[in-house]
């Protein structure tokens, strides 16, 4: 299910390379599958969807905040109606939950107006604009200050993990191929026209690339002599709360925005959780997830004026994502002006979680319509099948689960209480490490965030992948876990130097208990 | 119903096979519970102890100093004497009110339970890095410390060569001194608070006696690394407890280390609508340790977080004296040929065997003929609500008059704590004169909020002091228990205080 690992330089003939394996390049992925195509999807971390699209607010946008006329605009609109369908084929969480703009002041109330009408500008059915009362009426857990709302019926969330995921897998089943671990190196010309795209392991010969790399979308540019545009990363912070808070609101609840982003949201998570975030702090750095004390600060300042409820006492994760923000103000979803056969699909920021499937529809009539022959593929399967979630299920059903599959009686993650058959199943669909791991099943994701399971995640991952257990990593390389065996670091000290350095000798840890004691000053009692 | 999973039946049912769910099988079976089964997730029994490999265990209660497992070993051994069973690899997954418990194992597949009485034993768990929320990246190599303990202990594996340990709880403590054993450099703890978290003892012998520094007022203020910790930034801490940025220095390591607290572990009890104390994180249990859901007890950990294994065991003796007497009283009840009075007669039985065999060790509790409870039967919400968390209220429906011995009522009186006191368990005591008698003592757990020196543990109701306990030092991180004589207790609207003030 993994797809093709390569082995050294090998050679791999593609109809069509798509690089980055975020949601939108697996959105294309995915629609190009259903014509008869060879499709590889290149990914450079070991899993998909290990950028900015696991460190998304999961929000699928009615279209309201986008100008009208843009790609934003109607690709969000189009997207978002494209969901429904989308996440029932895939079986991926998904929940129409509403959006709801708030104004704080009535200098704001202007500003809900002129996205009211440019939600129906852009087409965004079913928008009203609420008073004070009909807005707290609708969500009790907004803050008395809140003089009136814009609330969008179509608003959502989705798990935007989970979607590229499920994504990835059913365009491999489809017959796309799915590389991963796989930074692109180079991008071949000849005569002025893409030939090949260079991974450490393989050459990928294909005459059309399409270049969906997030982040590194203008180095992948750069690579075929294209450099018209820049990636311009901007940082947002999230943190995420235990579920044990309950629904705060229903609907997402949206400031007015600001002129960088939509502002600081209180989103139910389709999961259950509430999470609160993004901020948007422009960054040079591409590697820089790291949160920071202000970002905590002004992430629960923010949310606190709109809900007063939300506490950083209930914490239980957070994180920081990096939306490939670019020089232009709009997406870039064109074919290159320099190098023909590549298309870009370039700075995806919000709302390009839920323009994804338009994204990937446009990209399928740009190579259409550049050249590329597209023939419906007969025996396309747009349903992937749903992985089992032993904790949603009936007494009845997890009964006979267990009966036909006694994995599926051991618990490995209590707090959100998932088997070990989920985490084998994971780890058939593609999972590879301990993260991998977390966000296909849940294990790790609760509120002792892998306290728990994490021992138990490690030995299944190094028995089904057949790897020693200092070598399960928790996202890829450079991240192992436990990188040594028992006393490795003891031997290693005996070799090097003959007593003396550590008051302690080699040898005691072999020793039992009972010997180990012996080496310490007995106290009366030591804790439980 | 078989497609939902196999159905039987049991007395007393323990959640959890740690030294609190151990102590209350054992207790139980002694006072005459008939099929008293254990219930365990992990493969063995023992809990948290067998990855406790270092030595300090039993000396309160078998006056001798054990390594974790050899405790863990002696109860394993007197609970298969004394013919309770165990089920191994099994999760539970629900409890309800009406004492049913609904588990999963792969060897037995979904079992549902029908209990007499049930015993929580969960224990605890860390507090997650998450909780904290400190600044900077999310590398490999950050674990709390009871995981690591697991994964060099349990599971054989070695973390890293440099570590740093955030929080001075003793699961880092004595994980400072492990690391060390096992030729990781430990850098720093760093503690948040002024004074150290765990036990003095463990500080001398864990960090002192291996030259490890101990920061206090300090912590880790950033995370540096993308995929493995390259290191931390240790800051000073403000009045707020925030870190004072020009202060900040940089310590290279691959580990870090969390020991900031522990959390009693009550996911099955809150979803049955069990009653929790904010100030414990447990449920809130009588002097029998009983909980708010007649039938349910509670014991060790997943009541409070305690210092010493051997407090721990004490507990779940109680708990399961008292669960065994409940869930003869609900037998009795349900089969309806019983009269209060064999009821009385049997448990006076069981309570003599648990006499006999050790029940001495066991804080008043329930004695022998002097239980009265509300068990009303065995039907889905039957049973009444048991208190109503206000003290001197007579509790449950029954006839209403405080007569009944079975499904009447008693009153419960309140505890609570007072100035400088964070909690004190139990938080309910059984009212009444019949039997508070024979000069048994109620035992209180308390823990302050603050250090302290030259202060008098105090406890008192209606304006008189019951009793008055000098304590030279007083630290949180150090439980204190105090003993009442019973028949000092308040009858009628009673609530007792616990103080903590200066002599």
């Amino acid at each position: 299910m993994q797809g093709t690992r390569a082995t050294q330089s090998m050679t791999v003939k593609a109809d069509v390379a798509i690089i980055g394996a975020g949601v939108v390049g697996a959105a294309i992925a995915r629609e190009l599958a259903r014509y008869d195509l060879r499709v590889v999807l290149i990914e450079r971390e070991v899993e998909a969807a290990f950028g900015t699209s696991k460190a998304n607010s999961g929000v699928v946008h009615a279209g309201f905040h986008s100008t009208p006329g843009t790609l934003k605009a109607s690709l969000c609109v189009q997207g978002n109606a494209m969901f429904d369908d989308i996440a029932g084929e895939l079986s991926v969480p998904f929940r129409r939950n509403g959006s709801l703009m708030v104004a704080m002041s009535t200098d704001e109330v202007g500003v809900l107006r002129e996205h009211f009408e440019q939600g129906r500008r852009n087409g965004v059915p079913g928008l009203r604009l609420l008073d004070a009362d009909e807005a707290r009426k609708s969500e009790p857990g907004l803050a008395p200050e809140v003089v009136a709302a814009l609330y969008a019926p179509t608003g959502g969330v989705v798990c935007p993990f989970q979607l590229t995921f499920a994504l990835v897998e059913n365009a491999v089943a489809n017959g796309g191929a799915f590389m991963a671990g796989s930074p692109v190196t180079s991008i071949h010309l000849r005569d002025g026209r893409v030939a090949a795209v260079e991974t450490p392991e393989a050459i990928i010969e294909t005459a059309w690339v399409v270049n969906a790399a997030g982040l590194f979308a203008d180095r992948i540019a750069a690579m075929a002599g294209d450099e018209s545009f820049e990636i311009r990363p901007r940082k947002g912070e999230e943190y995420l709360l235990d579920k044990r808070v309950g629904s705060l609101v229903r609907s997402t609840v949206f400031p007015v925005p600001t002129a960088v982003s939509k502002g600081i949201l209180v989103i139910p998570t389709v999961d259950g959780n509430i999470m609160v975030g993004p901020t948007a702090e422009d960054t040079r750095d591409r590697l820089d997830l790291t949160t920071t004390r202000a970002g905590f600060e002004a992430v629960f300042a923010a949310a606190r004026r709109m809900v007063p409820s939300v506490s950083p006492r209930d914490i239980i994760a957070s994180f920081a994502g990096l939306r490939a923000a670019c020089s232009e103000d709009d997406f870039i979803i064109r074919p290159s002006r320099v190098a023909r056969g590549l298309v870009h699909v370039a700075g995806i920021e919000s709302p390009g979680l839920t323009a994804a499937p338009a994204i990937a529809r446009m990209v399928a009539e740009i190579l259409r319509e550049e050249g590329l022959k597209m023939r419906a593929r007969r025996a396309f399967n747009p349903v992937r099948p749903a992985p089992v979630r032993f904790a949603h299920l009936s007494r009845a059903q997890q009964a006979r689960l267990v009966a036909s599959d006694p994995a599926f009686g051991r618990i490995v993650c209590r707090c959100e209480t998932v088997t070990e058959a989920e985490v084998v199943d994971a780890i058939r669909r593609g999972a590879r490490t301990v993260d991998g791991v977390k966000l296909r099943t849940r294990a790790g994701m609760g509120r002792c965030q892998g306290g728990f399971c994490l021992p138990r995640v490690m030995k299944i991952l190094s028995r089904e992948l057949g790897i020693p257990v200092e070598h399960v990593t928790k996202r890829g390389p450079g991240s192992v876990i436990a990188p040594y065996p028992a006393k490795a670091l003891l031997r290693e000290s005996e070799t090097r130097s003959t007593g003396g350095e550590r008051e302690v000798p080699a040898g005691t840890m072999a020793e039992s208990g009972a010997r180990v004691r012996a080496g310490f000053r007995t106290a009366p009692a030591a804790r439980g | 119903m078989e497609s939902a999973g196999r159905h039987t039946h049991a007395d007393v049912v323990v959640i959890g096979g740690g030294p609190a769910g151990l102590a209350a099988a054992v207790a139980a079976r002694r006072a005459g519970a008939g099929r008293v089964v254990i219930v365990e997730r992990d493969v063995r029994l023992g809990g948290i102890l067998p990855q406790c490999i270092h030595a300090g265990f039993g000396v309160k209660w078998f006056g001798e100093e054990l390594t974790g497992p050899e405790y863990a070993g002696r109860f394993v051994k007197q609970a298969a004497d004394a013919g309770a069973e165990s089920m191994l690899e099994t999760m539970v997954l629900e409890i309800t009110r009406d004492l049913r418990v609904v588990a999963v194992s792969p060897r037995d597949g979904l079992v549902m339970v029908e209990c007499g009485a049930i015993v929580l034993a969960m224990g605890c768990r860390e507090r997650p890095r998450g909780a904290l929320a400190i600044p900077g990246t999310r590398p490999a190599g950050i674990f709390t410390a009871g995981t690591a303990q697991r994964l060099v202990n349990i599971e054989g594996v070695v973390l890293g060569r440099r570590a740093v340990i955030l929080g001075s709880g003793d699961v880092g403590l004595i994980m400072a001194r492990r690391l060390t054993l096992e030729g990781v450099k430990v850098e720093a703890v760093v503690e948040i608070m002024s004074y150290a978290g765990g036990l003095a003892r463990n500080i001398q012998q864990c960090l002192r006696d291996f030259d490890i520094p101990l920061y206090l007022g300090h912590t880790v203020s950033r995370v540096h690394g993308r995929d493995r910790l390259e290191g931390v930034s240790v800051a000073p801490v403000d009045d707020r407890r925030a870190p004072i940025p020009d202060k900040e220095w940089f310590i290279p390591c691959d580990t870090l280390l969390l020991s900031v607290g522990l959390i009693p572990e009550n996911e099955l009890s809150a979803a049955c609508g069990i009653e929790l104390d904010p100030a414990t994180g447990g449920p809130i249990v009588t002097d029998e340790m009983e909980t708010s859901v007649p039938g349910i007890f509670a014991c060790g950990n997943v009541v409070h977080v305690h210092d010493l294994v051997d407090h721990v065991t004490e507990d779940g003796m109680v708990a399961g004296e008292a669960a065994a007497a409940a869930a003869a009283a609900a037998l009795a009840s349900a089969s309806g040929a019983a009269t209060a009075g064999a009821i009385a007669v049997t448990t006076a039985a069981a309570g003599a065997m648990a006499g006999a065999e050790g029940g001495a060790r066991a804080k008043g509790g329930a004695g022998a003929g002097t239980r009265t409870t509300t068990m009303t039967g065995t039907g889905a919400g039957a049973r009444p609500a048991h208190y109503s968390g206000r003290a001197g209220v007579p509790a449950g429906e029954g006839n209403g008059d405080g007569t009944s011995r079975i499904s009447g009522t008693r009153t419960l009186g309140e505890i609570r704590p007072g100035s400088n006191v964070r909690y004190v368990v139990p938080q309910r005591f059984v009212q009444g004169g019949e039997r508070g008698g024979g000069g048994r003592t109620l035992t209180i757990s308390l823990r302050p909020s603050e250090p302290a020196e030259n202060v008098v543990v105090e406890v008192s109701a209606a304006g008189k002091v019951l009793r008055r306990q000098r304590k030279e030092k007083v630290r949180p991180g150090e439980m204190l228990q105090v003993n009442i004589d019973r028949r000092t207790l308040p009858s009628g609207d009673g609530v007792v205080t616990v103080s903590i003030v200066s002599r």
